[in-house]
């Protein structure tokens, strides 16, 4: 079944409209990749209300390709600003920005290009053959099942997440009662509106998304003081072909890092945490460690690879099980609810050609993405020598207009502002953002999954653990819950402590 | 940093306070048809109460004298956030477009002390652009104040 599939995918994927499509998204990710304060998340977050007239198809397209070109632009400005835009791009800094100084620029970006193709490439192989099973066995979950999986998603943040458990808890708390506020669906009761009619509608995840990460990543980066010292790209044709040469000595690291990328990919706020784990491999097994750190093409290699298969792998529960893999993935489901379509398994019998399309796409796009990313590097590293006092009043003014957008409403456009505030104060104090966001994007569903499980169990909380999915499921979600706990004890039975990366989801 | 976890704790135990408060007065028990509306808020309140209560307790035994946030820091944030604030209250009087113009020109102006030419071109290049982007060709309406009106928009 899967050949077909796939065919009749590339057949909706390579029509000259959603190939534009690809080509303007990876355009738009690069540049908001590239940008201090822009992310995918809140990019995407900000261009949704435009694809609300697209047909669906063209619309996740765009928006998975402003995804693959984000992962693209962080790249970019990690090896020659030494700023990694995206938290998965911290890794790139350690090797990538001693090559550039060292003048060898253009082959740690082109070492960074493709090892993110190449992890990419191995993701999606294994998307389109694992979604379709996926969603074969997701047909058969019940409403328990659905709330293990989610109760799963999240404690990963709190077992996986690195940093203060407690905060990821409180993160995760605050985005599920910001989803309660509004109307109840099920009961038709007003909850947490204190008679404010302008509380009814509750607070959308687009604007918590744009004030979260666009502007209080502003305000995190003027407090920092911008300041950009860029190196120069060195990039052309002779470089790409010389550092192609030399790429395929590293295979080993290619398939480790894809592998460590998939797996941690495809659960939530896994591409950080999956980039430096990849590159501690590397440097374990590589004969040159010495060399990591001081400019070595391989501490590129791993983590760029192992970021972008994570970051395509978080497509994965979000086509299959209706579950974001990341806060950008999120925002991509929250867009196929608006566009009239029901995230989940039921996708795949119900919406084969969006499915297939949006597969397919991801080979294209991902293809497109590189070739445009190696032609246009100068293009878009010129983007960071725009003068800090145009860039910071140009990302405050988009990320108005696509607050606005989501409802015509004014009032979005001060919540997006009080989100703002709070995600700089958060990220301050180490409270992550993206199970926030999460949370409150899933939190509908959590309930009502919550819900008809203890109407079905007559209100005992057993369902979830005496059914033969959700009980294994339940269980390992209970046990990240409590590693954090037994973590410290378990180190020092062993005694002393293994140094830890510190990693922070995002 | 000490100052800034404890009053942020605090603050979430105050609101998961009033969502106690809302929870319990709509109903966190059984109702025939199933848990009423209270239920998930109720327990996710109480276990967020409980969860910042035990972080003000670490914050507070946590004596490691990091600065929250110096001068220096608040006051470039406050830069780029009261000017904000004010191009957002203008769009309520003139429209989002003329509030941008305004607002990146003043912000180019004072903070970057950039040259007229290049304040009046980008204050008014930007807004004009983002209008034929948005209202023209993805068909999107902004708010949009007396200018526009006049303008026949």
């Amino acid at each position: 079944m899967g050949i077909e599939n796939l065919i009749l995918g590339f057949h909706i994927a390579i029509t000259p409209f959603n190939l534009f499509m690809a080509v303007v998204g990876i355009l738009l990710g690069t540049i908001i990749g590239v940008l201090p304060g822009l992310g995918g998340a809140n990019g995407v977050a900000i261009l949704l209300p435009v694809t609300f007239t697209m047909p669906p198809t063209s619309a996740i397209i765009l928006l998975t390709s402003i995804y693959w070109g984000a992962l693209f632009g962080g790249a970019i400005t990690s090896i020659l600003f030494n700023i990694p835009g995206e938290p998965w791009s911290v890794a790139t800094t350690f090797d990538g920005y001693p090559m550039a100084r060292q003048g060898q620029g253009g082959a740690a970006l082109t070492a960074a290009f493709t090892s993110s193709f190449v992890g990419a490439f191995f993701s999606i192989v294994f998307i389109t053959f694992f979604a379709p099973l996926l969603a074969q066995i997701a047909l058969r979950f019940g409403p328990p099942e659905i709330f293990a999986i989610q109760f799963l998603t999240f404690s990963s943040f709190v077992g996986l997440g690195g940093g203060n458990p407690l905060k990821s808890l409180v993160s995760i708390l605050i985005g599920f009662i910001l989803a309660t506020v509004g109307l109840d669906i099920v009961t038709g009761q007003l909850r947490l509106t204190f008679g404010i009619t302008e509380l009814m509608r509750g607070f959308d995840f687009i604007i918590a998304v744009i004030g979260l990460f666009g502007i209080g990543e502003i305000l995190l980066s003027v407090e920092e003081g911008l300041s950009f010292q860029g190196t120069r790209t060195g990039m052309n044709l002779r470089v790409v072909l010389d550092t192609w040469k030399i790429l395929p000595r590293y295979w080993r690291t290619f398939v480790r890092s894809s592998f460590i990328g998939f797996w941690m990919g495809f659960k939530p706020g896994g591409a950080t945490p999956a980039s430096f784990m990849s590159y501690a491999f590397a440097k374990r097994f590589s004969k040159n460690a010495d060399r990591f750190g001081k400019g070595e093409l391989e501490g590129v290699v791993a983590p760029e690879t192992a970021a972008h298969a994570a970051g395509v792998a978080a497509m994965l529960p979000m086509i299959t099980l209706g579950i974001p893999g990341s806060p950008t993935a999120a925002v991509m489901l929250g867009g196929l609810i608006i566009w009239g379509l029901q995230p989940g398994p039921l996708l795949f019998k119900e919406n084969p050609d969006f499915v297939w399309g949006l597969i397919a796409s991801m080979y294209t796009g991902n293809i497109i993405g590189v070739l445009m990313v190696l032609a246009f590097v100068p293009l878009f590293a010129a983007i960071l020598r725009i003068p800090f006092a145009i860039l910071t009043p140009l990302i405050v003014v988009v990320c108005a207009i696509g607050s606005y957008a989501v409802h015509n409403s004014m009032l979005d456009i001060w919540y997006m502002l009080i989100f703002g505030v709070v995600g700089y104060v958060f990220k301050k104090l180490d409270y992550p953002l993206a199970p926030l966001v999460l949370a409150l994007v899933l939190g509908d569903m959590a309930e009502n999954a919550l819900r008809q499980s203890l109407i079905m169990s007559q209100g005992s909380l057993a369902i979830f653990f005496n059914r033969p999915i959700a009980g294994v499921i339940t269980a390992v979600a209970v046990f990240f819950f409590i590693l954090p706990i037994i973590t410290p004890w378990w180190r020092k039975l062993k005694g002393g402590s293994a140094p830890t990366v510190q990693t922070s989801h995002n | 940093m000490r100052a800034a976890e404890l009053v942020t704790a605090s603050v979430l135990i105050f609101l998961g306070g009033i969502v106690l408060f809302d929870a319990v007065r709509i109903g966190v028990g059984w109702s025939p048809d199933g848990p009423r509306s209270g239920f998930f808020p109720f327990w996710l309140a109480l276990i967020m109460v409980i969860v910042c209560g035990v972080i003000l307790v670490q914050a507070a035994l946590d004596h490691r004298g990091k600065s929250f946030v110096s001068r220096e820091q608040l006051n470039s944030v406050l830069k780029v956030l009261w000017p904000a604030t004010a191009a957002v209250a203008l769009m309520h009087f003139v429209g989002l477009y003329v509030a941008s113009a305004l607002y990146m020109g003043f912000y180019m102006r004072w903070v970057g002390r950039h040259s007229w030419v290049a304040v009046v071109a980008i204050a008014l290049g930007i807004p004009i652009g983002s209008f034929l982007v948005f209202e023209k060709w993805f068909l999107v309406p902004m708010p949009k104040g007396p200018l526009e009106q006049w303008l026949g928009y």
